[in-house]
């Protein structure tokens, strides 16, 4: 397995990778809490201002995966891989309206994850139940994909062979990310957050800047993509067909709707320090956009380049070993690899955190305390990350990208009851629970059929085709059912629950109020002054 | 119209104002066909790719004069 090893490239990425290793164990120590409580090691006390949620956001929603797959898919299929760039544009006017009331009815009741919110507005542990289960089994195949994409960078380095040996390179980050998961909760991944950050735009900025000078500029690049040579077995349309005219844009849409609601997502924004902070995000996190496109661009700098690769995925690692000296190709999978730590253990800290608080706590042991919660999800984190390792290691890494798929759609169908019981108390949780089981049915069933190797789904009503993100389509018939139902069920005086929020709730910043177990911080110290 | 009532309408006018503006990225990156074009290209860069990139910080510039209005 030695052989082939790119050594300085390898020991530029263990340096890497051990000085974010001491940083995430010695995080825990950072704005010090108690995390024997869930707030303190699940939401690290709801205490990080504008600068540190920046980074973490960040770090959380530009995963690793999404720095390999976007170029590999706009290298595989041109320029309907770049609706990754109006996703992440228009996701943050949502952020801006959505996210703060969010934030504020959750301070205000202590609510630690969004199923939380969901049980408190609606008084349905059913439909908590639906939001907690859609929400940890979209996340474990997304873990999953972080840790190939640390393979992925791994084996650029030239672990290369069949024997399990070549696996222990992944088991050392594996165990790097339980630790610091374990040991610090989510200050590790906010700590580590920064270096990502700055890892990751070394390495963009340098690869969008230097490549595309040694081959000519982007002009020529452009050109080249858009002309057919024998050499190239594949040529990928620069401008979008008008058939993908609809695909493209709902593929934007229902990301930008979804992406929010995915369990990590709502962790990183819910561990804020107000909603304001929230709002300041919104303006300061398309900078991270800009990034991504800039990103998206290497896929075709790569067919520019002439990079040839047996697996999309690899297109990005083969591009950096071609052009960069082997301490910067080092570096750059080393990028690739920390980028990676982050969103992995801000997903399972998520996933660990519902699992605790809706499941565990409402159907196993009621009277359980703060400290046998933060216990509980130390261990719930632990499984999830363990079940996401067997994916890669045992099982075809298709079904991880299969999988991930269908939890993009999946998570769009929990927006109705959580993004709309934010603003109204008009549907009925009945309603509400109906819409969002045949939404998740009618989407698994749409990407189903189309042997889940694409989300678009190739709809024709009376002869018209209407090809569509297959969570758009089924997110309309779960609304639709949702608002037919309501009346229905208020008609039938179905109980509609008690709802234990107030509309000042979700406005309304709670001041400093007492929180338990911690000493109240004056305002100009917890504040943003980070 | 007493001053309170005035301010009121004036604060619902400032919210549709400000949700329209909000709105504004979402009409101008959903209208695909209006940008899926190569030309005019700018340094290089077809038109497809230039507009959706100068939305990011046209997006980041809206969100901020909403935030800095109802502050």
């Amino acid at each position: 397995m030695w052989a082939g090893l790119n050594w300085t490239a390898t020991a530029v990425f263990i340096f890497f990778l051990t000085l974010v290793t001491v940083v995430g164990l010695f995080a825990g120590r950072w704005r010090k809490g108690d995390l024997g409580q869930i707030e303190e090691w699940g939401l690290a006390g709801r205490r990080f201002g504008t600068i540190v949620t920046w980074f973490l956001v960040g770090g959380d929603f530009y995963t690793a995966y999404t720095l390999i797959a976007v170029p590999a898919l706009v290298y595989g299929a041109g320029a309907i891989g770049f609706f990754a760039l109006p996703f992440s544009t228009i996701v943050y006017p949502f952020v801006y309206a959505v996210m703060p009331r969010l934030w504020r009815v959750s301070r205000r009741h202590n609510y630690v994850t969004l199923s939380d919110f969901i049980h408190g507005r609606y008084g349905s542990h059913w439909l908590a139940l639906a939001v907690a289960v859609t929400g940890i089994v979209a996340t474990i195949p997304y873990i999953a994909l972080q840790l190939v994409g640390i393979q992925v960078s791994i084996a650029a380095l030239g672990f290369h062979g069949s024997t399990w040996t070549s696996d222990v390179p992944l088991i050392i980050a594996f165990l790097i990310l339980v630790g610091y998961d374990y040991t610090s909760g989510l200050r590790g991944p906010a700590s580590i957050s920064f270096v990502k950050a700055v890892m990751i735009y070394v390495v963009v900025l340098v690869a969008v800047i230097w490549i595309p000078i040694k081959l000519g500029g982007y002009d020529h690049i452009f050109h080249i993509v858009s002309q057919s040579i024998a050499s190239r077995p594949h040529k990928v349309p620069v401008i979008l067909p008008p058939a993908q005219y609809l695909p493209f844009a709902t593929l934007a849409l229902g990301s930008a709707l979804g992406v929010f609601l995915y369990p990590h997502l709502i962790t990183s924004i819910l561990s804020s320090s107000s909603g304001k902070v929230i709002r300041r995000n919104a303006v300061m996190l398309p900078a991270f956009t800009f990034l991504l496109g800039l990103v998206a661009l290497l896929g075709y700098v790569a067919i520019a380049a002439g990079i040839q690769v047996t697996r999309a995925d690899d297109v990005i690692p083969a591009m950096f070993q071609r052009f960069f000296p082997p301490w910067f190709a080092g570096f750059c999978f080393a990028a690739i690899a920390v980028g990676a730590l982050v969103p992995a253990a801000i997903m399972s800290i998520a996933c660990a955190n519902l699992f605790t608080r809706n499941i565990y706590r409402q159907y196993v042991k009621k009277d359980i305390t703060r400290r046998q919660e933060s216990a509980i999800a130390k261990i719930f984190s632990l499984l999830v990350k363990l079940c996401a390792l067997a994916f890669v290691l045992f099982g075809n890494p298709t079904y991880a990208i299969n999988l991930q798929l269908l939890g993009g759609i999946w998570i769009l169908q929990t927006l109705p009851a959580a993004v709309f019981g934010l603003f109204t108390r008009w549907f009925h949780r009945g309603a509400l629970f109906t819409g969002w089981l045949l939404g998740m049915t009618v989407g698994t069933a749409m990407a189903w059929s189309q042997g889940l190797r694409t989300a678009v789904y190739p709809l024709s009503i009376g002869g018209i085709k209407i090809p569509a993100y297959a969570a758009i389509d089924a997110l309309v018939i779960n609304l639709v059912v949702a608002v037919a139902l309501t009346p229905v069920l208020n008609a039938m005086h179905v109980d509609a629950g008690t709802d234990e929020t107030s509309p000042g709730d979700y406005v309304t910043e709670p001041e400093d109020a007492a929180r338990p177990g911690m000493v109240a911080v004056p305002a100009s110290a917890s504040g943003d002054a980070s | 119209m007493t001053p309170v009532e005035n301010s009121k309408a004036e604060k619902r006018s400032g919210r549709w104002w400000h949700f329209f503006l909000l709105l504004l990225p979402y009409i101008a990156l959903m209208c695909v066909p209006f940008y899926a074009r190569y030309r005019p290209s700018l340094w290089g860069f077809p038109f497809f790719y230039w507009y959706q990139f100068l939305w990011v910080p046209l997006t980041a510039l809206l969100i901020g004069w909403v935030y800095w209005m109802s502050r």
